[in-house]
């Protein structure tokens, strides 16, 4: 597959960078009040800020956040198929040279078990990242995932710990078709024991990258496969970010849109679409989905009064059902208007080029709902 | 050769893993017990001569039916039966039951209820032991209905590509709950299969622990000294059913059960100290109502621990946070 093929899916509108980087905002990085930072708790700015920070796209920060955790713990190993030459995208590219194959060490075909010897070596000593190549993969791997990792700290009363990192990737990107586009993380938040992570832009990757792996628990960190070759502003050596703390990208007083993963992009762009008709949108990415911040985002809707909510996968049972009854349960008599969610057709997805297009939510779905949402009271 | 001594501890620890599966059969009866049991009976030279030939830091993984792999390698008989009982002093705080449990302070790394699900766990241990430069080797014990899991195959794949030092142990007691060996697998022998992932598989006969404990020192010296796996497949026979509730009867018959009550393990080692004129039988008769008023006594302690708070426990579900964000 040719890397433009997959990066087609998410093309900004006007042929703009896919995904913004949080960190476009670096000129004004010492005003610790900017929006993008109000999500943060205890956010203090990285030391290394007053220089202008290299841009890196998604993957290549992954990359980094990798190689800069396995010099840090010699504990860390990357276990999965094909890793050893990259993988399918070239993410681990290079980590084999640097490290050996017996820390970047490749699998055989057999997802379930290359889950249950990352598990059973996180019992014993190591701190395994696996990657499962893409999240329609992670069906094979259930047993492991949801009976073993997620629960093992729990049944043995808190006595074995579990520090394991899952990457996987997901999502519409090269018409790939039913069984390599899902986004499946919905499952994953629904079980106790697991953290899910879904960054949306380089320097969240590989910042929260790190925080998964320096976990002591199993985290599955969802990469979105059409963000890979898109840019941002990534710190070397940066800070871990915590996990569970959404990002405010963008202050507003109107409506909130929080937009998961490959949603923050169109989410941005409507914003800015509805900026030029005088409408102000605030735009919050999760980043976790669990644990969930939910706490910034009924805040942001307690201001706005307004909500949409927008993922990539389908709609019914996604993890914007979560957000929509806690908002509500949170800030009911705060909101002007119901709650939307802007997501795909519960359907298995689509593989031509037409129909694929037709089947992922876009910047002009979001700024239709919030239109609607506007017009409601 | 074992030295007399060692025959008679694990003649002792036969009849204690016998007397805890009969303990957990009363209590369940009277509904002390909660959950299933799955009695272990008549297996138990298995776990006593594999767990005997370990050191204390190598690693066992268990399953459903494994109290008494437990117990051999060195769980707390009180803490086991609070957990057994829902009692907060379990090993999972009255949370797991006898089936989902672990304790690293006696090296065991997980039960499971999903069947054939520890295999790859234990032999991610053993990728560990490998990895760390340890001289650890890791038991995954294992029933002959997980054998033909597919994980099963995997993991003994990826042991076999990497020589990891774990030793693949089938309790072939020859039901699948209620479905028996050839009805389910197309082999004779499960020890085949160690060919099929480029390391020895055996067939013993797993009612003579001796020959259990023999075999698992063997395969454990070639663990350490990095010549890989092997793949045990032990010969037994449950006594009982499947589990609490199950009397093992619609798919057996009782003249089967009987042959196999013939051959008792406990039955077999005892008479064979006797003969030797290590052991006289109401020295052995002595041992053994020791061992079932100790566990009786035990057990009453276990009945009056306190139970968990009513309150639902939200506490160990996650690992606490130790990250330091820079």
């Amino acid at each position: 597959m040719g890397r433009s093929m997959l990066q087609n899916g998410l093309q900004g509108p006007r042929g703009e960078r896919p995904v913004p980087s949080c960190f476009v905002l670096n000129n004004v990085h010492t005003d610790t009040s900017i929006s993008l930072y109000k999500g943060r708790k205890n956010f203090r700015p990285p030391m290394n800020l007053e220089f202008t920070m290299p841009e890196q796209t998604y993957l290549e920060a992954i990359r980094a956040g990798l190689e800069e955790e396995m010099r840090r713990d010699p504990a860390v190993y990357i276990f999965g198929e094909d890793v050893a030459l990259g993988g399918p995208f070239g993410v681990t590219k290079g980590l084999a040279e640097t490290f050996g194959v017996n820390r970047t060490v490749n699998t055989p075909i057999s997802e379930a078990t290359v889950m249950g010897l990352a598990i059973g070596s996180a019992t014993a000593g190591l701190r395994p990242v696996i990657e499962i190549m893409f999240i329609d993969f992670i069906t094979l791997a259930m047993d492991q995932l949801i009976n073993h990792a997620a629960k093992l700290h729990y049944m043995s009363g808190g006595q074995l710990k579990i520090p394991l990192t899952v990457r996987v990737q997901c999502g519409i990107s090269g018409a790939m078709g039913a069984h390599h586009s899902q986004s499946l993380e919905a499952w994953l938040a629904h079980v106790p024991g697991l953290k899910v992570v879904m960054p949306a832009n380089p320097a969240d990757a590989k910042g929260l990258l790190k925080s998964a792996i320096r976990d002591d628990n199993p985290v599955v960190f969802i990469e979105h496969r059409g963000l890979y070759w898109s840019k941002g502003e990534v710190a070397p050596n940066s800070d871990s970010i915590a996990i569970g703390q959404a990002a405010i990208l963008r202050d507003g007083k109107d409506l909130t849109i929080v937009a998961l993963s490959s949603m923050v992009a169109p989410a941005l762009a409507a914003a800015r679409e509805l900026e030029a008709e005088g409408i102000s949108v605030e735009v919050i990415d999760p980043r976790t989905i669990s644990p969930l911040d939910i706490e910034t985002i009924a805040a942001s809707v307690k201001k706005t009064s307004r909500l949409i909510v927008a993922h990539e996968a389908v709609e019914q049972g996604g993890i914007g059902a979560e957000i929509v009854s806690r908002v509500q349960q949170e800030v009911f008599y705060y909101l002007d208007s119901p709650i939307l969610r802007v997501a795909a057709p519960f359907a298995p997805v689509p593989a031509g080029p037409t129909l694929e297009k037709q089947f992922l939510p876009n910047q002009e779905r979001i700024v239709d709902a919030c239109r609607r949402a506007l017009s409601s009271n | 050769m074992l030295d007399t001594a060692k025959r008679k501890a694990m003649l002792r620890q036969m009849v204690l893993l016998r007397a805890f599966e009969e303990k957990l059969e009363e209590l369940y009866q009277r509904k002390a017990m909660f959950g299933s049991t799955h009695s272990y009976r008549g297996q138990e030279a298995i776990a006593v001569g594999v767990c005997s030939a370990l050191q204390s830091s190598d690693l066992i993984a268990s399953y459903h039916r494994g109290t008494g792999h437990l117990i051999a390698k060195g769980a707390d008989l009180y803490t086991l039966l609070c957990e057994c009982m829902g009692r907060a002093e379990g090993y999972s705080k009255g949370r797991g039951g006898k089936m989902h449990m672990g304790d690293m302070a006696f090296g065991f790394i997980g039960n499971t209820g999903t069947v054939g699900g520890t295999v790859p766990t234990a032999t991610g241990a053993a990728l560990s032991a490998k990895v760390r430069g340890s001289k650890e080797v890791v038991i995954s014990f294992f029933g002959d209905g997980a054998a033909n899991q597919g994980v099963v195959h995997e993991a003994m794949n990826m042991a076999g590509l990497w020589k990891l030092p774990v030793i693949y142990v089938c309790e072939n007691n020859q039901y699948a709950m209620t479905v028996s060996l050839e009805k389910s697998t197309a082999v004779k022998q499960y020890s085949v299969r160690g060919a099929a992932y480029g390391f020895e598989g055996k067939t013993i006969d797993g009612n003579d622990v001796e020959a259990v404990y023999e075999e698992t020192a063997r395969a454990a010296a070639k663990g350490r000294s990095g010549d890989g796996p092997t793949f045990l497949e032990c010969m037994t026979y449950r006594w009982d059913g499947h589990f609490g509730g199950d009397p093992g009867t619609a798919y057996r018959t009782k003249e089967e059960i009987e042959s196999w009550k013939q051959k008792c393990p406990i039955k077999r080692l005892k008479e064979k100290l006797i003969a030797e004129g290590h052991l006289s039988e109401s020295e052995f008769q002595k041992t053994s109502d020791e061992v079932y008023a100790d566990l009786a006594a035990i057990a009453e302690r276990a009945e009056a621990a306190p139970l968990p708070k009513k309150e639902v426990d939200l506490t160990s579900i996650y690992a606490p946070l130790e990250v330091s964000h820079g």
